[in-house]
C-alpha cells in the first residue's frame, strides 16, 4: 500500500563554513507498508521518522528515491494530481491542528469542503465523523475546550473525512497521557479493522508498537535497520526490535554458566518447557529475568534464564529447547566468553546488533547458536 | 466662545475627521491586506518563499514607513491633486492618510499571518488543500483576531495622523485646534477638541479590543481571566517537552 525505495532527504545546514553543509535525515530508506497492517516506525530524536512520514505524502519533498502510495508514484505528480491523491491520505498529528476558530464539526468538514460536496451531504458526514470517534455531543465546540485526547479524536475524525485509504500518524498520542493513549489507540485499531484502514504510524513508544502495530521497523541515523512483523522480530535472533519489546533486565550472568533467551509465541505459551527441562536433563534452570505480553494479538513471551556450565555442556538442553519449537539465542557462556575475547563478535558497528550498553556480552555465541 | 458657538463647528469637524478616517481605514485594508499578505507569504519558509519579490515590496513597505507624515502630505501634492483634483480639506487628507498607513498596517498584517501555526498550514496541505485554500480556510481567519487588533492600531494612528494633517489645511478636527485653539488662543476649544480625540480613540480601542476577544476562540469561553492568551496545545501537552524536536516547520511560532 505505501511503498518507498531508497528514499533520501539531504538538508542544508545554514551559515556552518567549513563543515559538511550536508545532514541526511532520511539516507536510502526502503520500507514497505502492506494494504489493512497498522505498520509503526520508531526511532529516538533526529532519527529521521518525521521527515519519513511527512514524505509519504510529500508534505517534505524527498531529495531522491520515490514514494509509491496504493500503486501512484507520489514524486511525478503535477501539484494538482498530488492535491488530489493528498485527499485520500489522511493524517493526524502530535499536536493535533485543529483550527482554533472552528468548531468541532467545523473542524472536521474542512476537508469535505474542498471536496465539492453540498452543505447537505457534509454535515451528514460530518455527523456520522463525529460518531465514529465518540464524540457527537462536542459537535459544537471549540477546540480550546476540548482535552487532549478529545481534541485527537477530532484530528482523527478528520483524517477520515475524505474516506481516506491510508491514515499517517505523527506521534499522535505523544502528547497524550497513558490512559488517553491507550482509548486513542484502541480507537486507531478499531478503524483499522472496521475500515480496513492502512496505517503507518510514527513513535517513539515502545508501547505503541507493542499495542497496535502488526509491523514494525526502527530507524536510526536516517536509515531503517530492522523492520518486519512483529512476529517475524520475536523470531529474529538479535533483534533489537524484540528486545525493546521486551526489556529482560541486564542481570549479571552467573559465573561459569549459560545465559540464553527463550521465546515462545502462540501455541508454545502453554507447555511447561522448564520443568520438563529440568526433569528430562537433569539441570537446574534459574530464570533471570521474564515477560509475557500480547503482541499484535498473540500471547509472546520472553524469557532469560541460566544453565550452570558452558555452552558445549548445554548443547543438548539447548536443542531440546529447540525441538519445541522455541526460539533460543545464547546471550553470554563460560567458555565462549573466555575464548572468543571482549567485544570480537559484536555487531554493534553496523548499528544492527547490539547497544553499547550490551557490549559486556559480547561474546554473544551466534554464531554457535 | 461658547458652547453654542463651537458647537457648529465641532460637528462639522468631527464628521469630516471620521469621513477621511473612514475612507483611509477602507483604502489600507484593501490595499494593506494584500501587500501584507504578499509579505508573509514570499518570506523564507512561506508558502510561496520568494527573495526578490519579498524584498522589493519590504523595501517599498520601509520607505513608506520611515517618511515623517508632514512630510509624504507634501511630498505627494501631484498624486493627491491627480486622485481628488485638490489639494486642500478633508478630501484632500484621505490621500496621504491611506498612503502613510498602508505600509504601518502591511507589516502588522504580515506579523499576523505569519504567526498562524505553521502546523495548521501542514494540516490543510495534508488534507489536499492549495495555497489558496490555505489562505482562505487558514491563514487569514485564524489570524482574523490579530488581524482585527492591528486595525484597531492602525485606525488609532489614522485618527492623530489626520490631526497632523489638519495643521496643514486638512481639514477635520485638526484644523479646528490650529484655527481656533492655537491661532485665536481659544485654550478652552482646544481642550474641547483634544477630550474629543481622546473620547474617539477609546471608543475604537473598546470597539476593535471587544471585538478581537469575541473572535479569538483559542482560550475556553467560560473562563476570562486577567490572564493572556495561553497556547491550548501545551497545557494539554504535559509531555510535548519530551517529545523529538521536529524538523524545521513552516512558522512553527507559538503564542504567549
Amino acid at each position: 500500500m505505501i511503498t518507498t525505495s531508497d528514499l533520501r532527504k539531504v538538508y542544508r545546514a545554514q551559515g556552518r563554513p567549513g563543515s559538511n553543509p550536508e545532514i541526511a535525515a532520511l539516507d536510502g530508506v526502503d520500507l514497505h507498508v502492506r494494504q489493512g497492517e497498522v505498520y509503526g516506525v520508531v526511532g529516538t530524536s533526529g532519527a529521521g521518522k518525521s521527515t519519513l512520514i511527512r514524505c509519504v505524502n510529500l508534505l517534505e519533498r524527498p531529495s531522491s528515491g520515490s514514494v509509491r502510495v496504493d500503486g501512484r508514484e507520489l514524486t511525478a505528480l503535477s501539484p494538482a494530481e498530488l492535491r488530489e491523491t493528498r485527499r485520500s491520505i489522511g493524517m493526524v498529528f502530535q499536536h493535533f491542528n485543529l483550527l482554533a476558530r472552528r468548531t468541532v464539526a467545523e473542524n472536521v468538514e474542512l476537508p469535505l469542503e474542498l471536496s465539492g460536496l453540498t452543505r447537505r451531504e457534509r454535515a451528514a458526514r460530518v455527523a456520522e465523523l463525529l460518531d465514529l470517534v465518540g464524540l457527537a455531543d462536542k459537535a459544537k465546540a471549540y477546540p480550546a475546550q476540548l482535552s487532549g485526547g478529545q481534541k485527537q479524536r477530532v484530528g482523527i475524525a478528520r483524517a477520515l473525512a475524505g474516506d481516506p485509504k491510508v491514515l499517517l500518524s505523527d506521534e499522535a498520542t505523544s502528547a497524550l497521557d497513558p490512559e488517553t493513549t491507550r482509548s486513542v489507540l484502541q480507537l486507531l485499531r478499531d478503524l483499522n479493522r472496521q475500515l480496513g484502514l492502512t496505517i503507518l504510524l510514527i513513535t517513539h513508544e515502545m508501547d505503541v508498537i507493542k499495542s497496535v502495530c502488526d509491523s514494525a521497523a526502527l530507524m536510526r541515523a536516517g536509515r531503517v535497520v530492522e523492520s518486519g512483523t512483529l512476529t517475524e522480530l520475536l523470531e529474529q535472533p538479535g533483534s533489537e526490535l524484540a528486545r525493546e519489546l521486551f526489556p529482560l533486565g541486564e542481570g549479571e550472568p552467573l559465573q561459569g554458566s549459560t545465559v540464553v533467551d527463550i521465546t515462545f509465541q502462540g501455541d508454545a505459551t502453554a507447555q511447561p518447557f522448564i520443568s520438563q527441562l529440568a526433569r528430562t536433563y537433569n539441570v537446574d534452570v534459574s530464570i533471570i529475568g521474564a515477560a509475557v505480553e500480547t503482541v499484535g494479538g498473540r500471547q509472546v513471551g520472553r524469557m532469560r534464564v541460566s544453565l550452570p556450565g558452558s555452552f558445549e555442556e548445554n548443547v543438548v538442553p539447548i536443542g531440546y529447547l529447540r525441538e519445541q519449537g522455541l526460539q533460543v539465542e545464547v546471550i553470554a557462556s563460560a567458555e565462549s566468553r573466555r575464548s572468543a575475547g571482549w567485544g570480537s563478535t559484536q555487531r554493534g558497528t553496523t548499528g544492527v546488533g547490539t547497544r553499547p550498553e550490551r557490549s559486556r556480552a559480547g561474546a554473544r555465541a551466534e554464531g554457535a547458536a | 466662545m461658547g458652547w453654542n458657538d463651537m458647537q457648529p463647528l465641532l460637528v462639522q469637524a468631527t464628521q469630516e475627521t471620521l469621513w477621511m478616517v473612514g475612507l483611509a481605514t477602507l483604502a489600507t485594508v484593501l490595499v494593506g491586506l494584500p501587500l501584507g499578505l504578499l509579505l508573509a507569504l514570499t518570506r523564507r519558509d512561506g508558502l510561496l518563499q520568494n527573495a526578490p519579490v519579498n524584498k522589493a515590496v519590504g523595501t517599498v513597505v520601509n520607505v513608506g514607513r520611515s517618511l515623517p507624515f508632514v512630510i509624504l502630505i507634501v511630498a505627494i501634492i501631484p498624486f493627491t491633486r491627480w486622485v481628488v483634483g485638490t489639494t486642500l480639506g478633508w478630501q484632500a487628507a484621505t490621500v496621504p492618510l491611506a498612503i502613510g498607513a498602508i505600509p504601518f498596517f502591511a507589516r502588522l498584517v504580515e506579523t499576523a499571518v505569519a504567526d498562524v501555526d505553521g502546523g495548521l498550514v501542514e494540516a490543510v496541505q495534508a488534507m489536499g488543500g492549495s495555497t489558496w485554500t490555505v489562505v482562505r480556510r487558514v491563514l487569514l481567519p485564524e489570524a482574523l483576531p490579530a488581524l482585527v487588533s492591528s486595525l484597531t492600531t492602525t485606525v488609532i494612528a489614522l485618527i492623530g495622523y489626520s490631526a497632523m494633517a489638519g495643521t496643514v489645511g486638512g481639514g477635520g478636527l485638526g484644523t479646528l485646534a490650529i484655527n481656533y485653539g492655537y491661532m485665536r488662543f481659544e485654550t478652552t476649544f482646544m481642550w474641547v477638541i483634544a477630550a474629543e480625540l481622546v473620547v474617539l480613540v477609546t471608543l475604537v480601542q473598546l470597539v476593535g479590543e471587544g471585538l478581537a476577544r469575541s473572535l479569538d476562540h483559542k482560550r475556553p469561553a467560560t473562563r476570562r481571566t486577567f490572564r493572556r492568551r495561553v497556547t491550548p496545545q501545551i497545557s494539554a501537552a504535559p509531555k510535548a517537552a519530551e517529545t523529538p524536536a521536529r524538523e524545521p516547520e513552516l512558522t512553527g511560532s507559538t503564542r504567549v
